[in-house]
């Protein structure tokens, strides 16, 4: 009981530090008026709502830091993707029509369980090359590709990727995530 | 100098990919192609330009100590892309959602798959 009461200080610790350093950015003002607003706002709000921010709190600290340092390398992974998107559709809106064959196709995933790491796959999918998720009917992805070379790019390297990022928390196969 | 030529290049980029987004949206054939064309383009075009402002911020810096204020617009504008980099996608996705819903018929390539329509008919 004792640890637990600890472990919710902490996360409430954490959740009012986020707060108070976006309260911080956003205001620009320094003085003792304005921070005192801030700790009394960002105090209420934690007060309210500290047990919405991380929903899943089994996961130790440290795994999630991990996770977090993973995350950022997917997302400058990710930016280099959005960037040949956007090139191979300047090419496409400028060039012929005869370039297109638009179809939907299937894509079964297999690695990711979550929530989280599924909404991560669909975005992604959604931001690279030709590509944009249509509908997701329990593990299987429908997509719709704008060529076909964008089609047969979906060879499901994002995929593992991705559950490289949560390799740890993806064999235990939890359902609930942190958003 | 070399500031203002780094942030305008960076404005000027992302606008190159606007003018191909809406172009795309003029030209492709059907509602879901178009999406494709808005959907991608406005993300990269938008964080370009963003990046270009933040660029443009650092152009009076002198010293951290008088000019860290700038820094703040910086995070500031950096937290916007970042919002963006999240919702365009999801927005994008939940439209070509609504319009599968809502039975707009996509333009399938003829010999090619329309396994949506396999799982999930609506036509």
């Amino acid at each position: 009981m004792e640890k637990h009461a600890t472990k919710q200080n902490l996360y409430r610790g954490i959740t009012f530090a986020l707060l108070f350093a976006t309260w911080m950015v956003f205001s620009g003002l320094f003085d003792v008026f304005h921070l005192t607003l801030g700790v009394i706002s960002c105090g209420f709000v934690t007060f309210l709502s500290s047990d919405l921010l991380f929903e899943d709190r089994s996961t130790p600290l440290k795994a999630r830091l991990i996770q977090g340092v993973r995350l950022t390398g997917y997302g400058l992974w990710l930016i280099w993707q959005i960037v040949l998107a956007n090139l191979h559709l300047l090419k496409l809106a400028f060039g012929s029509k005869s370039n297109l064959q638009p179809q939907i196709v299937r894509y079964e995933s297999k690695l990711l369980r979550t929530d989280f790491a599924k909404f991560l796959l669909a975005n992604s999918i959604t931001l690279t090359p030709g590509t944009v998720t249509m509908k997701i009917l329990g593990d299987t992805f429908y997509i719709h590709a704008i060529s076909d070379i964008a089609a047969e790019g979906l060879d499901g390297e994002m995929e593992r990727r991705i559950a490289r990022v949560f390799a740890d928390r993806e064999k235990e196969g939890n359902q609930s995530q942190d958003s | 100098m070399i500031i203002t030529i780094i942030s305008m290049a960076l404005v000027v980029g992302g606008l190159v990919f606007f003018l191909g987004a809406s172009t795309g949206l003029i030209r492709f054939p059907d509602f879901y192609t178009r999406m494709h064309a808005a959907g991608k383009g406005d993300t990269l075009s938008s964080l370009l330009v963003l990046l270009g402002f933040a660029v443009y911020q650092l152009k009076d810096f002198q010293s951290f100590s008088e000019n860290w204020l700038v820094l703040l617009v910086i995070v500031k504008l950096l937290g916007i892309s970042a919002f963006i980099l999240l919702t365009s996608p999801t927005s994008t996705h939940a439209l070509m959602d609504a319009g599968w819903e809502d039975e707009v018929e996509p333009e399938i390539q003829k010999g090619r798959e329309n396994h949506l329509n396999d799982d999930y008919p609506k036509f």
